[in-house]
């Protein structure tokens, strides 16, 4: 399961990013295994989507948020 | 005299650095460019107690020291090298309260440079609201440094960042961490080739590549040194990152209480609906209105007085000072350039007041958020929304709004479809064109005049969407895509900090546009004020003859419009007469077009001046009707008239497309770095324009 799934409100933890692709400064903004990722929002279509990734508030499109691997935290 | 202390502003983008900035220096700053780049250089001089100065230097925003923008390795490459005139003595790391974790991250890195750092805890006027309690004390020791918990928006805490400022040397320069832990034979390794360099600053250098290429190095022996492939060296940051957190949480887990059962969420409340699916649309489209609204209505009342000042001014002079050629070129060629500069003040300023209310609120990244999927389709980026809604005033800012799009690919379609939009320069020649062939009358309750205004702010938008559609299919030009938009909380705009922005970013306008309008205004006046030949030099004599019998007011009309078609532009408008006039036009409206390649708005003072409506003297007064009804009796000499719906619609037509702006393409050649856009834009735009409009005219004649 990826970010990509993530329903409106729902918070999951972060497993894996492949870093490869993923840019260096989402990374730096806390987007890292272990913490906790929130959807807040999304645009229509679900593209793109606003989180809470460990307390940073940012908007990144589907593509990029399919590339991390979380595991859905029970409610 | 006492040695200026360097302060370099450092902060992620919106922490309020600009704020501090402000605060710290004032009105003293300057805003210019990085040599050879277009990123901004903003400098000022903070005052300290005993005479010392500060020279501020307020960097870029950037969350971390691993560059992925221009903007960001200004950063960079100023704190790597330390003969840089501007290298700081001491760096200020500007932090939001809100966001201290992540904003430490940066702060870390910096003190890992070794660079005296003090830390600026920004909007404690927050803390209480989002349930947020800090001791500094813990913080100052954990982190080995001091700190300023200041308040730019209540003004606390300023002086004690003065303070600590002038006591820089009494910072303690021991890094944070330790980056060589993470993987220890690497850097061990590391430090053999290189006994003599600092381990982090290498590190820093050699992973900075694998973000953003565009980095020189001083010593090509560095770059030899890539015994590591390009995603072990992104994991070995994303191990450097993680240990940094790591340090991070510790020092917050004691130095940092956050009670969330007292934190106000108002930012969910408001992005609920800002964001919403339906209603986020249906705010964001009044919003668009009402800035249309504000630049269209409120802003006539400034720019008339402004037209009027410069018209009096200029017969003032006229009056006082010795009939000549000095006198004519500065009333009719210099103040009239000038004017033609100054009048756009009021619109410029307007817009660039709302954008940063819209900006400073955080307003901006929703719109952003809204709009990115359906600007995507079109090659652009959610971010080319600012850039397209400003071109409706100038594409000027517009295109310098641009800056904050990561992507070349997407940035460089916005600034070249940019000028498409139906920018404020357009609206006269279209208002008269309009008044002059659309006939009365209304479909639905709207006139038919109206509505073909509105019809061409369309065709505007569309054909930039359309041209961008183009463009992103035809360029084959690789960029790293990535998009991530912070969503900052929502804040009341500072008045200092929007009335400051819209100040600079004012006098940036008036000057760089200022100094081509000048220069081709004064070159136009010339070309038609000097005509080579007898026809033009006995223009006089030529006149009395043709016309014995008028009067003293018409013969100056006859003999201005008789100098006007025999003066250089003269010849010009009947060298292209040919080409224009399957567009339905004859050689004086090429005359107009012309001249409007310097700027559009001088169509209507030029075929004011060639219909010779008025002496010269009192050109300024003409009204709209005036010219409307010398234009409707324009005939050809078979006595068919000039302006036919089907030669208006072929000549809104052209305006609407052509690319008739210089101080446009000066900026395009500005930000792009180069004349290849420019001219590329310049070539097809105005060929398009000329398609178009020849369609047209052939069409409905």
């Amino acid at each position: 399961m990826t970010v990509a799934d993530l329903n409106k409100g729902q918070r999951a933890i972060i497993i894996d990013v492949s870093s490869d692709q993923i840019p260096l400064k989402l990374l730096e903004m806390g987007c890292l295994p272990g913490n906790e990722v929130k959807l807040l929002q999304v645009a229509p279509f679900k593209d793109p989507m606003y989180l809470n990734i460990n307390g940073s508030y940012l908007a990144i499109r589907k593509d990029t948020a399919s590339l991390i691997t979380i595991e859905l935290k029970d409610a | 005299m006492p040695k200026q202390i360097n302060v370099a502003l450092i902060g992620n983008p919106n922490t309020g650095k600009t704020s501090v900035f402000n605060a710290l220096t004032g009105l003293n700053q300057k805003v210019g460019n990085y040599p050879g780049i277009t990123v901004e250089k903003k400098e000022g001089i903070c005052k300290l107690p005993r005479g010392v100065k500060a020279h501020i230097l307020d960097l870029p925003g950037t969350y971390s020291l691993n560059a992925s923008s221009l903007d960001e390795s200004v950063v960079i490459e100023l704190l790597l090298n330390k003969n840089d005139k501007d290298f700081p003595d001491v760096a200020v790391v500007v932090s939001d309260v809100e966001n201290l974790k992540r904003n430490l991250l940066l702060f870390t890195q910096i003190k890992d440079l070794k660079i005296p750092a003090i830390l600026v805890i920004n909007m404690s006027d927050r803390m209480k609201r989002k349930g947020i309690t800090l001791d500094l004390d813990v913080l100052e020791s954990k982190l080995n440094t001091k700190i300023a918990l200041i308040s730019t928006r209540k003004g606390e805490g300023v002086d004690t960042l003065k303070h600590l400022i002038n006591n820089y040397q009494s910072l303690s320069t021991e890094p944070c961490l330790d980056t060589s832990t993470i993987d220890s034979t690497y850097f061990e390794n590391l430090k053999n080739v290189f006994p003599n360099q600092d381990l982090y600053k290498l590190w820093l250098v050699i992973s900075q590549d694998v973000n953003f290429g565009k980095i020189e190095r001083g010593s090509s022996s560095i770059q030899d040194f890539k015994t590591k492939t390009k995603s072990e060296l992104k994991r070995l940051q994303q191990r450097e990152t993680i240990k940094r957190y790591q340090f991070i949480n510790n020092v917050l887990k004691e130095g940092q209480q956050i009670d969330s059962s007292k934190a106000k969420d108002f930012r969910s409340k408001l992005d609920r609906i800002l964001t919403h699916k339906v209603f986020g649309y249906v705010i964001f489209f009044v919003i668009l209105l009402l800035i249309f609204q504000a630049i269209y209505d409120w802003a006539t009342v400034p720019m008339d007085l402004i037209d009027e000042g410069f018209a009096n001014l200029s017969s003032w002079l006229q009056s006082v000072l010795p009939k000549g050629v000095f006198t004519n070129l500065l009333t009719e060629g210099i103040i009239a350039g000038i004017g033609g500069v100054v009048i756009f003040i009021p619109q410029i300023a307007f817009l660039f007041l709302l954008i940063s209310i819209l900006e400073e609120s955080g307003y901006m990244s929703r719109v952003v958020f809204l709009m990115d999927k359906v600007m995507r389709r079109f090659g652009l980026s959610g971010k080319s929304v600012v850039p397209l809604i400003s071109g409706t005033a100038c594409a000027i800012p517009a295109i310098m709004a641009t800056r904050n799009i990561e992507n070349w690919k997407e940035r460089l379609i916005t600034i070249l479809v940019t000028p498409f939009t139906t920018c404020s320069a357009r609206l006269p020649v279209y208002i008269i064109i309009i008044g002059l062939v659309i006939p009365e009358g209304s479909f639905l309750g709207f006139g038919y005049k109206a509505l073909t205004l509105m019809l061409l702010y369309i065709i505007g938008f569309l054909a930039a969407l359309v041209s961008a559609a183009i463009l992103n299919k035809v360029m084959k030009l690789k960029s790293k895509s990535f998009f991530v938009v912070e969503m900052p909380s929502y804040k009341i705009p500072l008045f200092k900090n929007v009335a400051i922005t819209v100040l600079e970013k004012t006098k940036t306008f008036v000057f760089e546009a200022g100094k081509i309008i000048l220069a081709i205004s004064i070159v136009l006046w010339v070309l038609a004020s000097y005509g080579p030949g007898d026809n033009f030099n006995n223009a006089e004599t030529i006149v009395r003859t043709e016309f014995p019998d008028i009067g003293e007011d018409a013969f100056e009309d006859k003999l201005a419009a008789h100098k006007l078609e025999h003066s250089y532009i003269g010849l010009v408008g009947k060298a292209i007469e040919p080409v224009i006039k399957p567009l339905g036009y004859d050689w004086k409206i090429g005359i107009g077009i012309a001249t409007s390649f310097a700027a559009r708005e001088v169509f209507v003072g030029t075929l004011a001046t060639i219909y010779s409506i008025g002496s010269a003297n009192d050109d300024d007064e003409l009204g709209e009707g005036t010219i409307v009804k010398r234009m409707s009796e324009e005939v050809y000499d078979n006595g068919k008239p000039v302006f036919t719906l089907a030669s208006g619609i072929s000549l809104l037509l052209f305006y609407a497309f052509a690319m008739q702006c210089m101080s446009t393409l000066a900026i395009v050649k500005r930000e792009t770095n180069s004349w290849k856009w420019p001219a590329i834009q310049l070539v097809s735009m105005t060929l398009i324009a000329y398609v178009v409009a020849l369609i047209a005219f052939q069409f409905l004649k």
